[in-house]
């Protein structure tokens, strides 16, 4: 698809505003329908998108693939962390209520952060799905 | 359903794949109808979207036509019958749809509709549920997601090293 006009510009146009409807879906979670994982698969779309229309190697280029590889584990390691900086404080594990003065804004800050680790941990899964099975039909 | 029967009775996989999206499209304005809006974004994104990318990348790894089976597998066709039977009849026992005395809507729904807002500052109900009172559970699902994707990553990829390097044992 290298010379398909109308699909690379249709594309270009395309993907700022899925890459913003990701981050609305991302953090704007507390209010209307999404989170993480909606956000990370409409991210990763996005990605895959590029790739499939510009071809693998442009993508690389712009995500490259050891930082995929590096998000996947990174993002269960926010969550855990999130998780165990109760532990820390001597609370339990996953108790938000460590993150802040008073519980509801501390326990609304500790849904943002593990939403966040949720979003870098599926979006880069799909990535490197997607990365790893287009390279190997080489 | 016209859908599924399509899926079962195609041998063109290309086809399948591209049937599979429909299906998942259809399944997310059925949730849509339930009011299930965040479950509706996550099939149309995960099920019509990413995965019918990946199902095809796996499919350009393959070959496009499914091998037409010897003979009609009638041991397979009762089991999928019988079980099916079992779930509509399980299905009688559960209460009316949409109606509201039965237990799940009146032990734990009323008190996060009235509790969430005030425990988490947070005004979407199902994200505070995911997120917060059930924060351990979706811990487990983003260590799926991980552990899948890792056991895909490695399963692609052990070949090809062993292929490309004589040592062998590091895959």
């Amino acid at each position: 698809m290298k010379f398909d006009l109308i699909l690379r510009v249709g594309v270009k146009l395309m993907i700022p505003f899925m890459l913003l409807f990701a981050l609305y879906v991302q953090l704007h979670a507390d209010y209307g329908p999404g989170g993480g994982f909606q956000a990370g698969v409409i991210t990763a779309g996005a990605v895959i998108v590029y790739a499939l229309i510009f071809g693998i190697e442009e993508a690389q280029r712009v995500v490259p693939k050891r930082l995929v590889e590096l998000l996947v584990p990174l993002g269960v390691l926010i969550y855990a962390g999130t998780g165990l900086l109760g532990i820390l404080f001597g609370k339990n594990f996953l108790d938000y209520s460590v993150l802040g003065a008073n519980p509801p804004l501390a326990r609304e800050r500790g849904i943002l952060f593990v939403e966040i680790g949720v979003l870098l941990t599926v979006s880069s899964t799909m990535v490197a799905l997607f990365y790893a099975f287009s390279e190997r039909g080489r | 359903m016209i859908v599924t029967l399509a899926i079962v009775r195609m041998r063109n996989l290309f086809g399948v794949i591209v049937l599979a999206g429909v299906y998942s499209f259809l399944m997310a304005s059925v949730m849509m109808v339930y009011d299930a809006v965040d479950v509706a974004m996550t099939e149309a994104a995960v099920g019509a979207g990413v995965s019918t990318v990946l199902l095809l990348a796996a499919l350009h790894l393959t070959k496009a036509r499914e091998y037409p089976q010897p003979r009609p597998a009638a041991i397979p066709v009762l089991v999928s019958l019988g079980v099916g039977a079992a779930l509509v009849w399980a299905t009688y026992d559960l209460p009316a749809f949409g109606i509201a005395d039965t237990p799940i809507n009146n032990h734990v729904v009323p008190y996060y509709f009235e509790n969430s807002m005030k425990d988490t500052n947070v005004g979407n109900l199902v994200a505070a549920i995911l997120a917060d009172y059930r924060g351990f559970d979706t811990l487990g699902e983003v260590t799926v997601v991980f552990t899948a994707g890792i056991g895909v990553l490695l399963l692609l990829k052990g070949r090809r090293a062993g292929k490309s390097s004589s040592d062998g044992g590091s895959a």
